[in-house]
């Protein structure tokens, strides 16, 4: 087990290295710079000389290459450079967003775990049932609805309408539940019927009609048989969509002001702040790889197969 | 009638009570009035739910690094500068001084600072801390925007250049007394009103605790900040101005999203709110919202600028086809929502030296074909159009102003790029043409000197404008000590702009915001209407906000 978390970790490191050089000549060379955004609300110009001060003191001056070479030696002793808007080290803007993005990470996901785990499974059980066409109406529904769609209706229903919640902010609970529904919505639909697709499979497979023919009793049959063997592939479906939600959350962040890494991330970009891209980037690429290494680690745990293997 | 009814012992039982109904009735009357009075008396104490709209964060907390707009929301709060501005006079008054003599034909202040200013740390404001202040904005290592305002006393430069420590424009006389010598005859506090030139505390910034905690001297201090969703200020109770605050705090709630604000404000859960086009339509026309409206004409000038090394706009008798060939009226009656003012000019109302008696180009087709044809363009002419996604001033108008020029001949080729593309591109000169809102205000020289032959395309001449007579006007406005005189050189210079059209004249912006009914002391500020002195504003007991 230590030896695969080991390669796994090694893996990371050619993947970051990727990802931190892609970015940075990305950003190099598309046009506008943060000194053009901090005049881009038309509220007057800059002069030359400041201009120029700004330039050389953000390094923008220096070649491509140079900066390349500079930003990488920064990168392996763990620094990833200060922020051209704030002037505060960019893991310290991190520190501040991360846990509230893994906080509505985690919430959306549960919830989409919690509900779309049972439904399509449910749904598998009873194949064409009233049930099952629901659940998988609800589903498709799911994974089309836009987030920020999502969020506006959510917001309108229980914020403007029912004034049981609160449309925005962070705070208590009550600001956590409207973003991670948003959140959540279209991977709960997916799981749904990514666990609906998966029991079907299983539970026509041999070895559960072996285990019927032995006489185990059916609640022995699918939580032995049937769930273990499913849960491989939602397993998966859960490891993808538990990386991709941090990136995905950009938007619900901005609707709701929720402050994660998405809201750093969008104005980061907007202005150029480069460091913060990158660093806001690398740490959602980072989340996205220590996920799916989990998932590679519960595969080994759940299916003795791969274990042998 | 029953009193008459029931005899004289009952009559006197009925004047008792008649006068005792009309007893109640006056206390009753004496209530409601006391009660309207008392709602319009500030109340002391009370929470205030501010928007910052211009995006998902803030961009810094040390405000000497930021000119943004968004920032400006919270240096209003936590921060102070030498003047600020006075909404109902429109134009700038002292703020952290109580008085100011001018000698040497204007280029010498004196002023006499306030001696009950205090930073948020506890520590006095004196004379050593706005030359302190002024000296960082102008360190020749770092690009601090207010550069160019504070580059105004004499000898900032030097120290800009690093041949100078220390600016020698600025004169200590006592710790209370503070003498600016000034290059130009201006008005300095349409200098030192900008936040970048705010006054710090050296050793907040000193520290590195500018960037997480700022120490102002503004009448709410700072307490929290959760960047990407709010920063909250609390009240500073050794505030200079006896009083005020009246609010025990202020949060301010960072929200880039219209809808989002919408729906917060709707939901009563902000209290003042900046609003869009499309909510000011549906504002304006819901009952309950429509009498919570503040707006203002702001000092900025949306206009399309055309480059002159561009062949076509070489000709001021194809700008001036292009003024003729839109229809700026419709745009803003049917697209902006009438969220703006027809532009009449650059300069735009309620600034010295804006003429009223000008009149906007009339929308005449015919007349923009005449003179395309005597220009040598009878069959128009394409041009690329550079513009970002601004709901207000970018590609929507772009699209709507496509087919009007398509009318008389010409072709317009939108390229839709970012905002912070378009001033790259703009400040480079890499365009045929560009849409933009642009501050052209509060100083109308100061605007008027943007488009002087001498001024850079960065420093605000976008459109590379050339004139010598305009030069002259401009260079004797801000030569001239006679105020009228040099309003009236303001005037002509303004009008000369205006008939050269070196743009496409479209507007001037209608800001409108949104505000609960228990909000109060909200000021009309055409600088930038989200930009409120916080030390007025009060909330009333009905506000739910706790």
């Amino acid at each position: 087990m230590l030896r695969l978390i080991l390669k796994r970790v090694v893996n990371m490191v050619p993947t970051i290295a990727g990802v931190a050089l892609v970015v940075f000549v990305l950003f190099s060379v598309i046009p506008g710079s943060f000194i053009s955004s901090l005049m881009d609300d038309g509220r007057g110009g800059m002069d030359p000389a400041v201009v120029e001060r700004m330039r050389r003191e953000l390094g923008l001056d220096d070649p491509v290459a140079v900066r390349i070479v500079r930003y990488l030696g920064q990168l392996v002793v763990g620094d990833l450079g200060t922020s051209f808007r704030t002037r505060e080290p960019v893991t310290r803007l991190i520190g501040q967003r991360l846990g509230a993005s893994l906080e509505l990470t985690f919430a959306a996901m549960g919830f989409a775990m919690l509900v779309g785990i049972p439904l399509g499974f449910y749904a598998a059980l009873r194949p064409g049932s009233l049930i099952d066409t629901a659940a998988m109406i609800a589903a498709v529904s799911g994974l089309s609805l836009p987030k920020f769609w999502l969020g506006l209706m959510l917001m309108y229903l229980f914020a403007e309408y029912l004034h049981w919640l609160p449309s925005f902010g962070y705070g208590g609970w009550e600001h956590l539940i409207l973003p991670a529904l948003a959140l959540g919505v279209s991977p709960m639909a997916l799981l749904a019927r990514t666990t609906r697709a998966s029991v079907l499979e299983v539970i026509n497979a041999d070895f559960v009609r072996t285990a019927r023919s032995k006489g185990m009793s059916e609640t022995r049959v699918v939580t032995w048989h049937v769930a273990r063997n499913a849960l491989l592939l939602v397993l998966t479906t859960v490891g993808l969509q538990f990386g991709a939600l941090m990136g995905q959350a950009v938007v619900v962040e901005k609707l709701f002001s929720w402050p994660g890494l998405g809201g750093l991330l969008v104005d980061s970009v907007v202005q150029r702040d480069i460091p913060a891209v990158q660093g806001g980037i690398l740490v959602i690429v980072l989340f996205f790889l220590v996920i799916n290494m989990l998932v590679d680690i519960a595969y080994v745990v759940i299916d003795p197969r791969i274990r042998a293997g | 009638m029953l009193c008459r009814a029931s005899g004289i012992l009952h009559r006197s039982a009925c004047a008792v009570r008649l006068i005792e109904a009309c007893a109640l009735m006056v206390a009753v009357l004496c209530a409601v009035i006391g009660h309207d009075a008392s709602a319009q008396e500030p109340r002391k104490g009370g929470i205030l739910r501010m928007t910052a709209p211009y995006g998902t964060t803030l961009t810094s907390l040390d405000i000497h690094t930021t000119p943004r707009a968004q920032d400006g929301i919270v240096a209003k709060a936590i921060h102070r500068t030498l003047y600020r501005w006075d909404s109902a006079a429109n134009s700038p008054v002292l703020e952290l001084a109580k008085d100011v003599t001018v000698s040497n034909g204007g280029l010498v202040h004196t002023f006499k600072l306030r001696d009950d200013a205090y930073f948020h740390n506890g520590r006095k404001m004196t004379a050593d801390d706005i030359i302190w202040s002024y000296t960082r904005i102008m360190d020749g290592s770092k690009g601090f925007p207010g550069a160019r305002y504070i580059r105004l006393i004499k000898g900032a430069v030097d120290v800009e250049k690093g041949q100078a420590k220390e600016i020698s424009g600025l004169k200590k006389i006592d710790d209370f007394t503070l003498e600016i010598t000034i290059t130009d005859k201006v008005q300095p506090g349409f200098y030192l009103i900008d936040d970048t030139t705010t006054i710090l505390a050296r050793e907040n910034v000193e520290s590195g605790a500018i960037l997480t905690a700022p120490v102002g001297l503004g009448p709410f201090k700072f307490a929290e900040h959760i960047p990407g969703s709010r920063l909250v200020a609390e009240r500073w109770e050794k505030f200079y101005k006896p009083g005020l605050p009246y609010l025990d705090k202020v949060v301010i709630q960072i929200m880039g999203e219209a809808a989002a604000r919408d729906v917060a404000f709707r939901s009563k859960e902000v209290d003042i709110s900046i609003l869009g086009p499309a909510q000011y339509v549906a504002y304006r026309e819901d009952p309950s919202l429509k009498n919570g409206l503040i707006d203002v004409a702001e000092f900025f000038t949306r206009s399309m600028g055309m480059n002159p090394s561009f062949k076509p706009f070489q000709d001021k008798r194809v700008r001036l086809a292009i003024n003729h060939a839109i229809d700026a009226d419709v745009i803003i009656k049917r697209l902006i929502k009438e969220k703006a003012f027809r532009a009449s000019s650059w300069l735009p109302i309620g600034l010295d030296g804006y003429d009223p008696a000008l009149k906007p180009y009339a929308f005449d087709p015919e007349q923009a074909k005449k003179l395309l044809a005597e220009a040598g363009y009878p069959n128009g002419f394409e041009f690329e159009w550079t513009t970002s996604q601004n709901e207000s001033w970018g590609l929507p108008v772009v699209e709507a102003v496509i087919p009007m020029l398509a009318k008389v001949g010409i072709t317009a080729k939108p390229k839709l790029v970012e905002a912070a593309v378009l001033t790259e591109t703009i400040l480079k000169g890499d365009f045929q043409a560009y849409i933009w809102s642009n501050s052209s205000g509060p100083d109308p020289l100061k605007a008027l000197k943007g488009f002087h032959s001498a001024t850079p395309r960065t420093a605000g001449n976008y459109v590379g404008f050339k004139n010598a007579d305009y030069d002259k006007l401009v260079e004797q406005a801000a030569a001239t000590d006679d105020a009228a005189n040099r309003t009236q050189l303001l005037k002509q210079a303004n009008a000369l702009f205006y008939a050269e059209a070196p743009i496409w004249f479209f507007n001037y912006n209608k800001a409108v915001m949104a505000y609960q009914p228990w909000v109060h002391g909200l000021q009309k500020n055409a600088m930038e209407l989200t930009h409120q002195y916080t030390e007025y504003l009060w909330v009333e007991a009905t506000s739910p906000a706790k």
